[in-house]
């Protein structure tokens, strides 16, 4: 139930839902997106964004927040630790407990390698767990990855690395039948044809999903499969400094545990950085979708040891975090709310755009019309514009929303608001990471020997820009790869002498530079005591 | 000012405003949470909570970053509960009732008190899932436990000693894996993929130029 300060909006919306639902909004062209998008994105503040002056990227910008941590102190220095005597000597090492993370893990055990899980918090607190909407992959008659190809890749403003893109479409089949047969229960109808829906960009109905529970649901099997296959997994326990060895091999890390603030050092072949995104960095002070520990741990790992970063200055603001009630700021509404049929409507019941653009330019259309063009809502804690969640009852059946997308239902129904009956509130939210550290085809960073980066740590998969549902399809696309190839290097390593001399080399580079700074890095954890306004 | 209401962490008294969720108030007293804070968003079941308001007799349970804070609250977290989780091979598992059996033989021990149904912070019928899950109905149990977090609320309250969102767990990945159709599309993409069928186009959008791709990409046909 909304108070009295909406009604008059909602009904505005109410009166033209039967109009609205009919109608069919033109797509923008590419100028239209052009002008939007330099206007209203982000990513196009300048004032919000910093050059880096030392490291790999030196020269290249990226957002303020994430500036301040890459170019921050370590925790530890060398000292600190015993390297000749390191708590864990395994094969690969992969620090983070998310889908990319168990995906490489389940591989690398397949492939016989001794593998262990350190995770900050616990496996499956990730990123993955929370994407609902779903899973693309062209497995359809009319569909190919051809085709999937082209929407990725005009959908990331032609700048993935195409080798990069080529292996997310091409493996995508595989990837879905690989967790088919793990024993996750992809939305089909009764003769065995896969459930697809459209998402922003796609031209193609590629999206497969798991109700609206699609990453919780491949991420709890690949969590069972971790525990059945009996696979270390070291949790509440964080990776604070990669190891290299003389040669600036990786050959471990340095892991913190979370609770006891214990140091431990892990030695291994290869190391595989799975640790997902950063919406907890809260960059240009936007509320996130993302899960407690998302903090771009990873891209500090690697840019301390000297590996490259690829698109940083790129973030993705979802179009439709949830505006209204304030509990739930910032949390996500899946973007298979739109796929099911429901548009964006303004503050005077109008349609104000496709409701299908890619993320980028759907986020930058609802900033126009509550900044710009003064046709948001008021929420009592900003501006929000409506989506309107009845429409799916009307043209999918009375019933599809309980059945296609259960957690959205509940999300809203815990505050009194019933998303069959009543439109929601939306704003865009920073929901995910484009960019990341640099890597070939093999999943090996570009420029540090056994390496690996798999998941939302990785840039160039997708470009400038992702469309939905092709991050769940690159956590299992190159986790398992990352595993499988770190499995296969690991068999022809020999680990050389330990060292940490790159905490002290950096600090050196950080006093050269005349940066002044208290921060400390990786972030771990947002510290939101006393001030709940996230 | 804002409405301030008096609740209890682990029977210590604080006054947090009253629009907070439990996890938002304890932060707010001050408190940084490593354990029992994952997805922040209902999905993770990092955060279950059991509850119980002043002067009542219900002991409720909650994840805390779902639930709003109430006058009176007295809040336990519940970070951690040790669920047993039985180790098989996914490849080889019995897809009948016998499975359940072997792996998970107390919940034929259940005595239907329904205390786990009432402790459901998802608001599932978790007694029901048991029921189905006992006569190997896979698909059903996969079904109405669908909506599990795998908070373990359901587990600490059963006379028992059933791990009910693990039992949950072995009946979803049955059903996706053996019950559920298969799906003909898929496996005949795959098959052309391994065959090389789309090689070719592929290297071809590799080599082409960007505007060439602009070209693709703006004139696409787009599937209604």
């Amino acid at each position: 139930m909304y108070s009295e300060n909406f009604q008059k909006s909602l009904k505005a919306v109410e009166a033209a839902r039967e109009q609205n639902v009919a109608m069919e909004p033109a797509r923008m062209t590419a100028k239209q997106k052009e002008d939007l998008l330099a206007e209203f994105h982000p990513d196009y503040r300048q004032d919000q964004f910093e050059i880096l002056q030392i490291g790999p990227n030196k020269g290249g910008k990226v957002p303020k927040e994430l500036a301040a941590t890459l170019q921050a102190h370590s925790r530890i220095t060398a000292d600190s630790v015993d390297l000749s005597a390191p708590d864990y000597d395994v094969d690969v090492l992969v620090i983070g407990g998310g889908g990319a993370g168990a995906s490489a893990a389940i591989e690398a055990h397949e492939a016989g390698a001794d593998v262990m899980i350190v995770t900050k918090l616990r496996i499956g607190d990730a990123n993955t767990m929370m994407a609902e909407g779903g899973i693309q992959a062209a497995d359809k008659p009319n569909d190919s990855p051809a085709i999937h190809f082209v929407d990725a890749f005009g959908g990331g403003h032609y700048a993935a690395k195409r080798e990069l893109l080529a292996k997310l479409v091409c493996d995508a089949p595989e990837a879905i039948q690989w967790l088919s047969e793990l024993g996750v229960e992809f939305d089909k109808y009764e003769d065995g044809t896969m459930v697809t829906t459209h998402g922003g960009g796609t031209s193609r109905k590629r999206m497969h999903a798991a109700k609206d529970y699609s990453g919780a649901e491949i991420m709890r099997t690949l969590r069972d499969e971790v525990y059945n296959r009996q696979i270390p997994v070291v949790d509440f326990t964080s990776a604070i400094e990669l190891i290299l060895d003389e040669e600036g091999k990786a050959a471990g890390a340095v892991l913190l545990n979370m609770e006891t603030e214990e140091l431990l050092v892990a030695k291994a072949k290869t190391v595989i950085i799975a640790t997902g995104g950063a919406g907890r960095m809260h960059y240009q002070g936007f509320p996130t979708s993302n899960h407690y520990g998302a903090t771009a741990d990873g891209l500090v790992l690697g840019y301390r040891v000297g590996a490259k970063l690829l698109y940083a200055e790129t973030l993705q603001y979802h179009p439709t975090g949830a505006a209204y009630p304030e509990q739930i700021f910032g949390a996500l509404v899946t973007e298979k709310v739109r796929s099911l049929g429901a548009k964006l409507v303004n503050a005077n019941g109008e349609v104000f755009m496709h409701p299908l653009e890619t993320r980028d330019v759907s986020a930058a259309s609802i900033i126009r019309e509550c900044t710009a063009r003064d046709n948001g809502v008021d929420t009592g804690n900003g501006k929000g514009v409506w989506l309107d969640t009845p429409m799916i009852e009307i043209l999918g059946g009375e019933g599809t929303i309980m059945k296609r997308i259960p957690a959205m239902w509940r999300m809203f129904d815990k505050y009194g608001i019933d998303i069959r009956k009543e439109p929601i509130l939306v704003f865009p939210t920073l929901h995910y990471q484009n960019g990341g550290l640099d890597i070939t085809e093999d999943c090996m960073t570009t420029n540090v020997e056994n390496l690996f980066v798999a998941g939302e740590a990785v840039g160039g998969i997708h470009g400038r820009n992702r469309l939905m549902g092709n991050s769940l399809l690159d956590i299992i696309v190159f986790g398992r790869s990352a595993g499988k190839n770190a499995a296969a290097k690991a068999k022809n390593t020999t680990v050389g002498t330990l060292t940490l001399d790159h905490i002290a080399k950096f600090e050196q580079e950080i006093t050269d530079a005349g940066i002044e700074t208290e921060t400390v890095s990786p972030k771990l954890l947002p510290n939101y005591t006393k001030r709940a306004d996230f | 000012m804002e409405n301030m209401v008096n609740i209890f962490l682990f029977g210590k008294k604080y006054q947090v405003p009253g629009n907070l969720t439990i996890m938002s108030a304890m932060e707010y007293a001050g408190y940084q949470l490593v354990r029992g804070c994952g997805c922040r968003n209902g999905f993770c079941g990092a955060c279950a909570t059991i509850y119980r308001i002043k002067g009542q007799q219900e002991l409720k349970a909650c994840l805390a970053c779902q639930t709003k804070v109430e006058e009176g609250m007295y809040i336990a977290t519940l970070p951690f509960f040790p669920l047993v989780k039985q180790v098989y091979d996914i490849e080889t598992v019995k897809t009948n009732e016998q499975v359940m059996m072997q792996l998970y033989p107390e919940i034929y021990a259940c005595i239907g008190c329904n205390a786990c149904t009432k402790a459901c912070t998802q608001g599932l019928n978790v007694m029901q899932y048991i029921a189905y899950a006992q006569r190997g109905d896979f698909e059903k149990c996969a079904e109405e436990s669908f909506d599990c977090v795998m908070c373990g609320v359901c587990s600490s309250r059963c006379p028992a000693g059933i791990s009910h969102p693990q039992v949950a767990m072995l009946a979803r990945r049955i059903n996706g894996k053996y019950l559920a159709p298969d799906c003909g599309h898929l496996e005949d993409r795959v098959k052309e993929i391994k065959d090389g069928t789309f090689k070719e186009l592929i290297e071809a959008l590799m080599q082409k130029p960007v505007e060439e791709m602009k070209e693709l990409y703006n004139n696409r046909e787009i599937e209604k």
